[in-house]
């Protein structure tokens, strides 16, 4: 199986054969992937170099004069530092594109904090109107870039991740997946975190709902599923309590609690693999059975 | 495609009293001026834009980087028909479509919304580029900075990049008043020269002389034009 990454290269690649108003803009991370494409269309594959600034003023300027860019480097400099140009030279505009992210939140523990953006969803959640996708397996992060492609002049926000359930779901874009059904609560995890996840929670009896669209939030699903309890716990792959918000807006009409898991503010300043820092995060299965347990209790 | 010739309802020496009809901003207003002839001489004789070709796909871009002060820039636009004059008195109100900072979205003839420095160059590297990808090879590009806005590092990714790809359809006018704080030794051209960039440096007042730097040929290259006005005091 390849990677997220991998299959963003050849889906991305075959789009521009057969799309004219496509193109993509790299800040030399995530070339290699490009190199036939680019050859095939020299005009709309752009590489500025290591200049991130650049690279999301440029997809502006592209979608000023009509055509749909995809931008793709990892999150930290995709999202965070060149934050005013996402706001400004998209938002502002009033023109949309594609950002498309690696290496997420703990892609490599080893690479330390320089390379973990556990903030990106919560910096877009600051913008108007940005879909955002977490897929959890490269099957899903195909239909989920296919659609961002073929969105019209919306602003998508697609996060792909090393990180990758073992099987892909049956998702559709937008639509959160009803993967179990139960009684005693509501546990969403969102991409990633899925298997896991139902590793958590086997024998509790809880429904756990499948986010691979985060934004919007499927507020209509959540509130069909939360039955009458009303206790949802968030499972995310970056900061927690990102879509806390969210939840409550979606059951602002009742009684209900909340727990946002996730990556926490502090800095774990460990290095290791991803299922070490997953496991430091409180974020393994262990954890998370010890977390979900004790609030639903 | 056609372009229709500009019918000048108004002339450069009406630019005063429409600028006379904005007030609100005067903080902004050496910025403003500053601008003036730089930007009638590139709509007056350079463009190939009008109010009826707004909109064309193959039409000049002039993108205004420098949204502080755009006093002279609406004045322009409302001369050469692509707003009308009744706008200009409401200028800064929370009904007028023109404010401080100019909107793209708000303001006919605006092609992009500006007032953060260090945003238009890298938007124009992008549309130059856009454009090339579509086909449109006859169209320019123009973006128009301060020299103090070069300070700000995203205008050298622009700069660094545009030259060593040889963006021919790009070109910038630098508004130099001298307002940077730090300066650049051996002058703001050198620093585009050093990239790859065809450059000329001119008096910002010198309608004719701007427009034969505007106009002089630099194949192959990007080219920046440095127009030197008085100094902001």
């Amino acid at each position: 199986m390849d990677t997220m990454r991998e299959r963003y290269a050849t889906t991305v690649s075959r789009l521009l054969d057969d799309d004219p108003r496509l193109a993509v803009v790299l800040a030399e991370i995530g070339k290699d992937g490009f190199t036939d494409a680019a050859q095939a269309h020299p005009d709309r594959v752009i590489n500025v170099g290591i200049r991130e600034q650049l690279l999301v003023g440029v997809g502006g300027g592209l979608a000023l004069t009509g055509l749909r860019p995809i931008l793709h480097t990892f999150a930290s400099f995709l999202v965070e530092r060149p934050f005013e140009q996402v706001k400004l030279d998209f938002g502002h505009q009033g023109v949309g594109g594609v950002l498309v992210s690696a290496a997420g939140s703990y892609d490599w523990p080893a690479g330390g904090y320089t390379h973990m953006a556990p903030g990106d969803v919560a910096l877009l959640d600051t913008l108007d109107g940005w879909t955002v996708h977490v897929p959890g397996h490269p099957d899903e992060a195909e239909t989920l870039l296919r659609d961002a492609a073929a969105a019209g002049d919306d602003s998508v926000y697609v996060r792909l991740s090393a990180h990758s359930n073992l099987a892909p779901r049956d998702i559709a874009p937008g639509r959160f997946l009803t993967v179990r059904e139960g009684r005693g609560g509501v546990v969403i995890a969102v991409g990633p975190m899925l298997d896991s996840v139902l590793t958590a929670v086997e024998g509790l009896d809880v429904t756990v709902l499948y986010a691979t669209t985060v934004r919007p939030f499927d507020a209509r699903t959540l509130h069909a599923g939360a039955g009458a309890a009303g206790d949802v716990v968030l499972v995310e792959p970056y900061l927690a309590g990102t879509s806390t918000a969210a939840v409550n807006d979606a059951l602002g009409d009742r009684p209900h609690r909340v727990l946002g898991l996730g990556i926490p503010r502090r800095e774990l300043r460990r290095y290791g693999t991803i299922d070490e820092h997953l496991a430091g995060q409180g974020l393994d299965p262990a954890s998370l059975r010890e977390r979900i347990s004790g609030f639903l209790r | 495609m056609t372009f229709t010739d500009v019918h000048t309802a108004q002339g450069y020496d009406d630019l005063p009293r429409l600028m006379s009809l904005m007030t609100g901003d005067e903080k902004h207003g050496p910025a403003a001026t500053s601008t003036l002839d730089v930007v009638w001489v590139l709509y007056d004789r350079v463009l190939r834009v009008s109010p009826e070709a707004v909109d064309a796909p193959g039409r000049d871009r002039f993108l205004l980087s420098k949204g502080h002060g755009p006093m002279a820039y609406y004045a322009v636009l409302a001369a050469k028909g692509f707003l009308p004059e009744s706008l200009l008195p409401g200028f800064g109100a929370y009904g007028s479509p023109l404010g401080h900072h100019p909107d793209r979205v708000l303001v006919p003839g605006a092609e992009i919304s500006s007032g953060s420095l260090g945003h238009g160059l890298p938007l124009a590297v992008g549309s130059a580029l856009g454009l090339r990808a579509q086909g449109l090879s006859g169209a320019a590009v123009w973006v128009l900075v301060g020299d103090a806005e070069l300070d700000e590092g995203s205008n050298h990714e622009a700069i660094a990049y545009a030259g060593a790809v040889g963006l021919e359809r790009l070109h910038t006018v630098v508004v130099d008043n001298a307002s940077a704080t730090h300066g650049r030794p051996g002058g703001i051209a050198a620093r585009f020269e050093a990239a790859g960039w065809s450059t000329a440096t001119v008096d910002g007042r010198d309608h004719q002389a701007l427009y034969e730097a505007y106009t002089k040929p630099h194949p192959g290259r990007p080219h920046a034009v440095v127009a030197r006005v008085e100094a902001k005091v």
